[in-house]
């Protein structure tokens, strides 16, 4: 394989974009589920809520200091190293970006420090607007980033000038593209799916421990409660999702499902090895007919296969293909899990359903996965185009030498291997250690309500023997 | 009548990345200081700012962003031309970012590696700052509207000047900052820091500015000097420039002996906004020197306009509920935060 800059900065762009978006899948359901604790406390005064979110705030924390610097750094890189998309891209798409800083991550950053830091110094009411408009903030994220991601899968009210450069039109129908709405309750299902499977998992791990532990019993409910509901929802909006794909952008359709002939009646690979140099598929395992069915809404509707497109123009196959198989089947996994704990809440009590809560500890990272399996579905199924039929990847790259981006992409792997590593073991450790049932001792000062101060000690302490 | 837009933008974004630099400037600046201070005074010091950090670096955020929406022309060839100093930058600022979360989580190992992590974050990204800053006044090399040169080409002894100023500064900003919000055996040693700090800072400032002069024809004839002649009318034009900077020298040198709590402070964001006015009026109208100016680097005007209605209605909202978070941590961070471990 030849190494350069292109390739080195499509894989650079790749890593931290998919180690970025593990954090915000994250953070905005956590940001959501803190809001509604805090609520419930405010409202109820039920300690349990308050304990649970003083616990979540502390893995919030964390997580969205991670989400920041990995986000800030995506930033510039588009610039660094993808200067001619920047330039082609900017005159359509450049507001909402702008629109994301102003309207979002002001607002997450400024009430963040309110949140963590200002328990002690403004009321309740006000601190429960600044946890709100946090969770606000990360929606609003998510809206105008998938607008401009949406737009470039499916680029609409804009026009080309005479010298090739863009021009909107109908900025309507820039920022409402059409995938645009599918795709973003597809992204905030997800990260609600992701929050909820991981919250369940924590509190079942805590729970296979100690299963009389009143705020683990809780949360595991209202875990249950918000995947059982979501991820059915998720399939529903999945399929529309793809059923727009078939219709806007029918190469990664094929690429999805590894079609390679155009007909009617296509069958349902379940399992294959696409080949792309023969363009066909070797061990099979297939359902007849399903595919057009699934894809198209009738066993008898043609769907297209990736024949029909010029092969410099089809997206990998094998890698679409099977990321796509991972987010369904993690889907479908879900949706089970849901069943089982919705049942089990019914009948009985989960907190003691000691398989179940083995299961749930499982599932825990299953929607990171998914999301990035989600993820590279969209962005590597759009290939060869960065911009769908305006501007090639290839055409996109920045003129900066091969040398120089491998060793910002080494420099990458590195740091984030250290922090991912880092972080997840400071969480795992919050997480080991459980929500606290004793009544904390009334903070002196403005501390933040979560931290865990107690468990630092001093630098100087180290020093000694 | 028309609104010019490319002006406005221009103006919008010049002034968000000098609210980055005096912002994100004391965070920066507290970590340059770190390696001075006693581990009992870093916890203090980083409490001053915990709960505002975030929002400060969002101002660098929307540099990047508000570059890549009004100019990107211009964002397409500096970031490109000064890939390696960026980056570096954003590496650096991933590490100082992180630990302020880290550090708290951290046993005793993992604390000390965080606090050598923010110390060490904090200062790379002050020279990556400087640098960027550094080869960017020098000017790039373009052809075609696309960045042309090497990968190299804005490590200079220019570059290595205005990074060695911006240290100055951002740790002057930070012992400023301490010497408002912290009390007691710390707030005199951010003085004493501050003294230091302001020496070296009237020294950067005057070697920088000297040499700023000669890193480009059109700078030095800006400035008065042209073909070997010295035009005083346009040097006593832009003169109130380097007055105000040394207006806030003198300030903040009276202040500290005066041993006032927030005029240093305020003193050093004089000094800043001089320095700042001071390279802006040596190379407008060029966005990336001397090149291509704001104009050709802008966007069509309907993008812009569209920009400017968000603008309008969101930065106004910005700066009401950032002071409303300023105002609510304000005053003095105790010793006492130490206490507490
Ligand atoms: C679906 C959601 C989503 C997606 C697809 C992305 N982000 Fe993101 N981003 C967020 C959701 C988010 C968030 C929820 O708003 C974050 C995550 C955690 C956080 O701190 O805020 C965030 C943080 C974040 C920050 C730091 C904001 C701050 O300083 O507070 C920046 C600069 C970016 N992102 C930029 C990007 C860019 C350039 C992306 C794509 C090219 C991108 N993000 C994809
Ligand atoms: C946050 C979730 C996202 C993930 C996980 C993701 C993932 C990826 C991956 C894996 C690639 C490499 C594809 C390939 O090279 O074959 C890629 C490319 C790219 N994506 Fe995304 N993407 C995301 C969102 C976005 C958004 C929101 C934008 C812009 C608005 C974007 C813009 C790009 C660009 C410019 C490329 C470069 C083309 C390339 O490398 O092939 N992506 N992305
Ligand atoms: C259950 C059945 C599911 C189906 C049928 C489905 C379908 C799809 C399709 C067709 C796409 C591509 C959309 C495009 O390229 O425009 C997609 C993308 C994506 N999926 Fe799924 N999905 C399912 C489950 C999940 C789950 C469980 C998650 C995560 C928890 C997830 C996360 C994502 C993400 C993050 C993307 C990329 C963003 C986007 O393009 O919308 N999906 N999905």
């Amino acid at each position: 394989m030849h190494f350069d800059a292109l390739l080195l900065s499509r894989l650079q762009f790749g890593f931290t974009i998919a180690f970025h978006i593990i954090f915000p899948s994250f953070t905005i359901g956590l940001a959501s589920y803190l809001a509604v604790l805090e609520g419930l406390w405010l409202t109820t005064k039920n300690a349990v809520f308050r304990d649970l979110y003083l616990f979540w705030i502390k893995i919030f924390a964390i997580s969205f200091g991670m989400g920041v610097v990995s986000g800030v750094v995506l930033s510039y890189e588009i610039g660094a190293n993808w200067s001619v998309y920047s330039t082609v891209a900017s005159p359509v798409i450049g507001p909402l970006f702008a629109f994301e800083v102003l309207a979002a991550f002001f607002m997450e950053a400024s009430f963040l420090g309110v949140m963590l830091f200002g328990w002690r110094k403004v009321g309740p009411r006000l601190h429960l607007l600044a946890t709100a408009l946090v969770a606000v903030g990360t929606l609003v994220s998510a809206f105008w980033i998938i607008s401009a991601n949406s737009w470039m899968q499916h680029p609409t009210g804009f026009t080309r000038l005479a010298d090739g450069s863009l021009r909107a039109v109908d900025w309507m129908a820039v920022i409402f593209s059409p995938s645009f709405p599918y795709r973003f309750v597809h992204m905030v299902l997800a990260a609600y799916l992701t929050t909820s499977l991981v919250v369940g998992a924590a509190s079942a791990w805590r729970l296979l421990r100690d299963p009389e532990e009143d705020e683990s019993c809780v949360a595991l409910k209202m875990a249950i409660g918000m995947f059982a509901i979501a991820a059915p929802l998720q399939l529903v909006a999945g399929d529309l999702s793809g059923k727009q794909v078939e219709q806007l952008q029918p190469a990664k359709l094929a690429a999805i499902e590894a079609f390679w002939e155009t007909r009617t009646e296509q069958p349902f690979h379940v399992v294959a090895i696409p080949d792309r140099t023969q363009a066909t598929n070797h061990f099979v395992v297939s359902i007849p007919k399903l595919g057009s069915w699934i894809t198209a809404g009738r066993t008898d509707a043609e769907v297209k296969g990736l024949k029909d497109f010029a092969p410099e123009d089809r997206p990998p196959v094998w890698l679409v293909f099977w990321a796509f198989r991972v987010m369904v089947g993690l889907g479908l996994a879900m949706i089970g899990l849901g069943l089982w704990g919705g049942y089990l809440c019914w009948r009985s009590e989960p907190a003691h359903a000691r398989w179940f809560l083995r299961a749930m500890v499982a599932m825990g990272p299953a929607g990171f996965v998914a999301v990035v399996a989600g993820w590279i579905v969209a962005e590597v199924g759009r290939q060869p185009y960065v911009i769908y039929g305006v501007l090639r990847t290839a055409d996109a790259v920045s003129p900066v030498g091969a040398g120089v981006v491998s060793a910002s992409l080494l420099g990458f792997m590195v740091i984030y291997a250290i922090i991912f590593s880092v972080g997840a073991l400071y969480i795992l450790r919050l997480i080991g250690r459980g929500p606290s049932h004793v009544e904390p001792e009334a903070p002196r000062r403005g501390r933040p309500p979560g931290y865990a101060l107690a468990a630092a000690p001093d630098e100087s302490e180290a020093a000694a023997p | 009548m028309s609104l010019d837009l490319p002006l406005i933008w221009a103006t919008i974004l010049a002034i968000a990345v000098l609210m980055y630099v005096m912002l994100d400037g004391f965070d920066l600046g507290i970590g340059i200081l770190f390696p001075f201070a006693a581990p009992a005074e870093r916890d203090v010091m980083m409490e001053t700012v915990a709960p505002i950090w975030d929002g400060n670096e969002t101002w660098l955020v929307l540099g990047g962003g508000g570059l890549f929406a009004a100019f990107p022309r211009a964002y397409a060839v500096l970031m490109p031309g000064l890939y390696i100093p960026i980056l570096l930058m954003l590496m650096a600022l991933i590490f100082r970012g992180v630990a302020f979360e880290f550090r708290l989580s951290g046993r005793r190992r993992g604390k000390r590696f965080w606090t050598a992590a923010f110390a060490g974050g904090s200062i790379t990204a002050t020279i990556a700052q400087g640098l960027v800053l550094g080869g960017f006044v020098q000017g790039l090399i373009l052809k075609g509207g696309q960045f042309a040169g090497g990968p190299f080409d804005w490590l200079t002894g220019y570059s290595l000047l205005t990074a060695a100023g911006l240290m100055a500064g951002y740790a002057l900003l930070g012992a400023t900052w301490l010497v408002w919000r912290t009390q007691g055996e710390l707030h005199d040693k951010a003085a004493r820091a501050a003294a230091i700090a302001v020496a070296a800072v009237a020294v950067m400032l005057a070697i920088v500015s000297g040499a700023t002069l000669l890193v480009h024809p059109l700078v030095a004839a800006r400035w008065g000097f042209q073909h070997g002649t010295f035009d005083l009318v346009r040097l006593a034009r832009l003169l109130p420039i380097p007055m105000l900077g040394a207006v806030g020298l003198a300030v903040i040198a009276l202040a500290l002996r005066r041993r006032s709590q927030v005029l240093p402070f305020l003193g050093t964001l004089l000094v800043f906004l001089s320095g700042y006015l001071g390279l802006a009026a040596s190379f407008f109208p060029y966005v990336a020197p001397y090149q291509m100016t704001y104009r050709q680097a802008a966007n069509p005007d309907n993008t812009l306009a569209l920009l400017l209605g968000g603008a309008a209605i969101l930065l106004p909202a910005i700066l009401g509920y950032s002071l409303w978070v300023y105002w609510i941590f304000r005053g003095k961070v105790g010793a006492d935060a130490a206490a507490y471990h």
